[in-house]
């Protein structure tokens, strides 16, 4: 095993436990190996690379801290997060993967789930035998989910479930969708609706320049009809879908520092390879003050993460806490990612490298799972107690 | 199948070593240090063969120091029984010789089927442990395996020789010292991470020793130096032509 170094400026590694450093260092390892060498394809191609899928449950990446009787490893958020890391270290679109599978149908179902659907879903979906999504967005309604149109109503001992969702992760690909829909009461409850009920489609998004590597969908909903035994019976109004967003943010959190590092440790190899004026790149001072900058931020963003799973560990974390995190990390992120890119010069805009990739994919991740702005005003009546949102 | 594995921790080969102020050690500060490559062609075969076989024992053995035990901790997750950590603070610094003695009197008098190594550690690169805790035990020793096939009371190798391979036959008990290709090592999954801390890893101090060969001196190779532009276009390579063959004599 080879474990490729990073920029640990603070001994961060001495704050975690030794279970947590060997699956990061197991994570990081199968990365290296088996992911990285094929991504770059992938993503030019636009397409996951499902081959791995059975490996990746395998390792235990889906639902790390679901149970071992549900057929998740029982370990802790800081494992988590240290999964998102890694995997992100390679591509946004496949932490992404992760990060629904995990935090956004797992997690409902481990949360909101009857016994029966636990027994069901959850060791399938930890081996990666199934695939889930999460449908809560719709085309008009992302930082305003409560404005849904997605509708359910009672029939006998079924629902029926009409409506449409849209940029949903996995959704061509799952086997069972977490559909978020209002009832006549204008409640929101939580279905897991599979893929072949009548009624039911998701076609795929393509075209897109960033999160390439990850399948994006629409879903249909044209009066599927689904059993009571469908509904997650824990969920019950916006609260629900909102707490697996709070669970998938987290990990977000923690990704962007695997894409800050990725792109980092490659500018920092470009720059001191790369000869200019008979110097090395890294020589100039315009470069190192780039150079300090992300430095810099990636200490402070490990910092934020760290401590927030340890919150989160301890039963304490608030979804505030989360937004400061998720808000900060990505942007950051973002903006190391585009001046590695530019550090690269022309080669930057090759997939031979990473940076460029990284900085396409990051885009996605300012907006989504609550844009920056969101963040921004959950922040703000954090602070003031004052709702600016509308 | 019982089988002892025998481990080493050793620096990463993606880590730039520097030496350290005594000139004659690593510097071990900045350094990530992972468990042997070769080795865990060793723990994978060790795994499989007690699988194959039904059922048995992996017991991993590290001559190390106290850090040592996060590699074998990393032996137990990928799917071992039990681990004894032989623990000397100088032990990274021990010759092939002495390690192999020291190994050699934690294994003599414990049963086993297979003892396997990897077949050189890539810090020191002296391929010795192996053949010469087999020689100490006094069993069959087979050398850079590729291939291995346990049958009643023996066992049938593949090893990689100049230009092709030769197929051997050796009685159990039975060292061998494993080669790349050999199989393709498992990672660890967070469910072996949870059960290894459930495992038990035994630290047994080891009394000091003299080194039976002392390093009198690390140095890094010297810097490449810069390189020399003979001149531009056709007109210049008579001149190249001249400096590879009578300077670098390549030609």
């Amino acid at each position: 095993m080879k474990i490729t170094p990073e920029l640990d400026f603070y001994d961060l590694d001495g704050l975690l436990e030794e279970d947590e450093r060997m699956v990061r260092d197991q994570v990081r390892s199968w990365v290296e190996d088996r992911l990285l060498p094929v991504v770059p394809r992938h993503w030019e191609e636009g397409t996951f690379p499902s081959d791995l899928i059975p490996e990746m449950g395998e390792l235990g990446l889906f639902g790390p801290t679901v149970a071992e009787e549900y057929g998740g490893a029982g370990m802790n958020s800081v494992v988590y997060g240290l999964i998102c890391q890694e995997l992100e270290r390679c591509d946004s679109g496949v932490r992404s993967f992760v990060s629904v599978q995990g935090s956004l149908v797992m997690y409902p179902i481990e949360a909101y789930g009857s016994e029966a659907q636990k027994r069901e879903w959850l060791p399938k979906l930890a081996r990666g035998e199934a695939i889930g999504c999460f449908g809560l967005t719709e085309p008009d309604f992302g930082s305003n989910p409560g404005g849904m149109l997605t509708r359910c109503r009672r029939d006998g001992d079924d629902w029926i479930l009409d409506g449409r969702k849209m940029w949903i992760t996995n959704g061509t690909v799952a086997d069972v969708s977490v559909v978020w829909a209002k009832n006549e009461e204008g409640e929101v409850l939580g279905f897991l609706v599979e893929k072949d009920r009548p009624g039911f489609s998701a076609p795929e998004q393509k075209h897109k320049w960033s999160l390439r590597c990850s399948v994006t969908s629409e879903l249909v909903l044209d009066e599927v009809r689904v059993p009571e035994a469908n509904r997650l019976p824990g969920a019950r109004g916006l609260r629900a879908p909102l707490s697996c967003l709070t669970q998938a943010r987290y990990g977000i959190a923690w990704g962007a520092v695997g894409a800050m590092q990725a792109c980092f440790q490659e500018a920092l190899r470009y720059t001191s390879e790369r000869m200019i004026f008979d110097r090395p790149l890294s020589s100039f001072q315009l470069t190192q003050d780039k150079l300090a900058e992300i430095g810099t931020e990636i200490t402070k963003a490990q910092l934020l993460v760290w401590r927030l799973g340890r919150l989160k560990d301890a039963g304490v974390m608030r979804p505030e806490q989360v937004s400061m995190a998720k808000r900060n990390n990505v942007v950051q992120a973002l903006q190391a990612a585009r001046l590695c890119r530019a550090l690269l010069g022309a080669n930057g805009i090759t997939l031979e490298y990473h940076s460029g990739r990284h900085a396409c994919n990051l885009e996605t991740v300012l907006t989504y799972e609550g844009t920056h702005e969101v963040h921004s005003l959950i922040l703000g009546r954090a602070f003031t107690g004052q709702n600016a949102f509308a | 199948m019982e089988a002892i594995v025998c481990v080493k921790r050793v620096p990463s080969t993606t880590t730039r070593v520097q030496v350290g102020a005594d000139g004659r050690s690593l510097d071990p500060s900045g350094v990530e240090y992972v468990l042997n490559p070769y080795d865990e062609f060793a723990v994978e075969e060790a795994l499989r063969q007690r699988d194959a076989a039904g059922g048995g024992r992996v017991t991993a053995i590290s001559f190390g120091d106290e850090a040592a035990q996060k590699e074998l901790r990393t032996v137990l997750a990928m799917g071992a029984d039990a681990a004894l950590l032989l623990a000397n603070s100088e032990a990274p610094n021990a010759d092939g010789a002495t390690t192999a003695r020291i190994l050699a009197e934690a294994i003599r008098g414990r049963s086993f089927d297979l003892l396997l190594f990897g077949k050189q550690a890539v810090d020191r690169d002296q391929h010795g442990v192996g053949p010469a805790v087999a020689t100490l035990l006094g069993v069959p020793c087979v050398s850079e395996v590729v291939a291995i096939e346990v049958g009643d009371g023996k066992v049938v190798c593949q090893r990689e020789v100049e230009g092709g391979r030769e197929t051997v036959e050796a009685p159990l008990p039975c060292a061998i010292t494993c080669q790349k290709g050999l199989n393709e090592p498992r990672y660890a999954s967070l469910k072996g991470i949870m059960a290894a801390k459930k495992k038990p890893l035994e630290v047994q101090p080891v009394a000091d020793f003299t080194p039976a060969v002392q390093v009198l001196e690390m140095t890094l190779p010297p810097p490449r130096p810069a390189g020399r532009i003979l001149g531009e276009g056709p007109d210049a390579v008579p001149a190249l032509i001249e400096a590879l063959k009578n300077e670098a004599k390549v030609l």
